[in-house]
């Protein structure tokens, strides 16, 4: 049995009186699909951002791949990790964002080779060339040159998505990666992300409200609500035959919006 | 009759100065303003404190009393300074005061989620500012340095009061030979309107430049 890439023990997490994360515990499984769902507010978004260290926690530990995220070892105790263990931290994970935060200033290609460069030392051609296969991979290699703002949504998302590859994380984190797109461009994000667990053996924790992608996509669901997990298990299960009351008004809410299963 | 060349000629002279002043005034100023507006966002509670005082000094004292300091009072210090090196000092650092502000304001105006970009791409402190931040920030300081640059530019007057010969000294000069206010006045007039439209021109011809692909669809 190996051990779980991600442990999270025990978060907590608030903004003034208010408690998003309410001493949370879960663990993922290297190589793992995992799809958070949940009513809006339920604190699946803040725990992607707490494991791409985006947000502090306020208490309880975490562990990515053997090693503590916020804390570090020092002279025998843990202490709050430093901007360097942070650093290290990252290297393991990489996001996708709603938004997707390309560089507006930088060409596609530039978006995707500028961390590779400046975080790792490589070389601009073999930054590029990796680029080059990454933007194959999206569908996106003849916009190499073309700037963010010449871009579909779902070709900027789809960028997002090459530029995160680029640091080769072994987890990625997608927070409603298509929920800013519109209908008829949702599809070619979600057909990436489709290839991209059917190629790889990173780890993947993906929040979204796309039921029907959420049930195929992931090995695994959780169903947030008010800062914990009330119900978990395969897709089927969740889905067909949801034993908690909570997710069962949930999924009625969303199959009646209009969400497919 | 007056011989009018030998006299533009003068003026012409201390145009010469006036630009000189300019260029060096505002390559102190701006080095000021990416020191002091930077420094206002440090997370060092001493730089920014530092940066806080010189902006808040140099903005709240007028630019003629800089001046005087700089020229006769420093040299009781012991640093005594020639009336250019004087000049430059206390209008590069009197509008680097303004310019910290603009550069403070045009970092902050980049949103959130680029900053969050750069943590998830791993990008340090120093890569984030470098190649992320002041790139977008710098097309959003430009039209305000512009405005800077003019007035520092006009500002360059007040140094006649410390016996540099720059434009207006210069026109002071003739007026008093001559007995003529209009000619030299109305040459200057152009002069300085005509520095003025460079600095225009060049500070458009670098926002062009600058917001090249920003909006890839607009350029």
């Amino acid at each position: 049995m190996p051990s779980p890439i991600i442990h999270i023990d025990n978060i907590i997490k608030t903004y003034g009186p208010l408690t998003v994360l309410d001493g949370l515990s879960m663990s993922v499984m290297p190589g793992e699909k995992l799809a958070l769902i949940g009513p809006s507010g339920s604190g699946k978004t803040t725990i992607l951002r707490i494991l791409m260290t985006l947000e502090k926690i306020n208490g309880g530990h975490i562990e990515i791949d053997g090693e503590q995220l916020y804390h570090m070892q020092k002279a025998g105790g843990l202490v709050a990790a430093d901007e360097r263990h942070l650093q290290k931290m990252r290297e393991k994970i990489g996001m996708v964002f709603q938004h997707f935060n390309l560089f507006p200033h930088k060409c596609v290609r530039d978006n995707i080779t500028l961390a590779p460069m400046l975080t790792k030392g490589i070389a601009r051609a073999a930054a590029e060339a990796r680029a080059m296969e990454l933007l194959d991979m999206v569908g996106m290699a003849d916009k190499a040159k073309s700037m963010p703002a010449q871009l579909s949504g779902g070709q900027k998302q789809r960028v997002a998505i090459a530029r995160a590859l680029a640091l080769s994380p072994k987890i990625m984190l997608f927070d409603e990666v298509t929920s800013a797109l519109d209908p008829e461009l949702v599809e070619e994000v979600l057909n990436v992300m489709r290839k991209l667990a059917a190629e790889t053996d990173m780890t993947m924790l993906l929040v979204t409200h796309e039921m029907g992608f959420a049930h195929d996509f992931a090995d695994r669901i959780l169903f947030f609500d008010k800062g914990r997990i009330v119900e978990e298990g395969k897709p089927d299960d969740i889905f067909r035959n949801p034993r908690q009351e909570r997710t069962q008004t949930f999924l009625r809410k969303v199959i009646a919006a209009g969400h497919r299963v | 009759m007056i011989d009018w060349s030998g006299y533009l000629g003068l003026i012409l002279q201390g145009a010469l100065v006036t630009v000189e002043l300019t260029v060096m005034g505002s390559a102190l100023a701006l080095v000021m303003a990416f020191a002091a507006g930077l420094g206002r966002l440090s997370r060092f509670a001493v730089i920014r404190m530092l940066a806080t005082v010189y902006i808040e000094f140099f903005r709240g004292t007028s630019i003629f009393v800089q001046l005087f300091w700089a020229y006769f009072v420093l040299p009781f210090a012991g640093i005594t300074l020639t009336p250019l090196q004087a000049g430059v000092l206390a209008l590069g650092l009197n509008v680097g005061a303004y310019g910290a502000e603009v550069v403070r304001g045009a970092v902050r105006a980049i949103g959130r989620e680029q900053h969050e970009a750069c943590v998830a791409l791993n990008l340090g402190r120093y890569h984030r500012m470098r190649h992320v931040i002041l790139p977008q920030a710098l097309p959003l300081m430009l039209p305000t340095f512009g405005n800077n640059a003019i007035e520092l530019l006009k500002g360059t007057a007040v140094v006649s009061l410390i016996s540099l010969t720059d434009m207006t000294f210069q026109a002071q000069v003739v007026r008093a030979q001559t007995g003529s206010t209009l000619i030299p006045f109305a040459t200057i007039l152009v002069l300085y309107f005509a520095m003025a439209t460079a600095i225009s021109a060049g500070v458009r011809w670098l926002e062009r430049r600058a917001a090249r692909g920003l909006d890839g669809v607009r350029v």
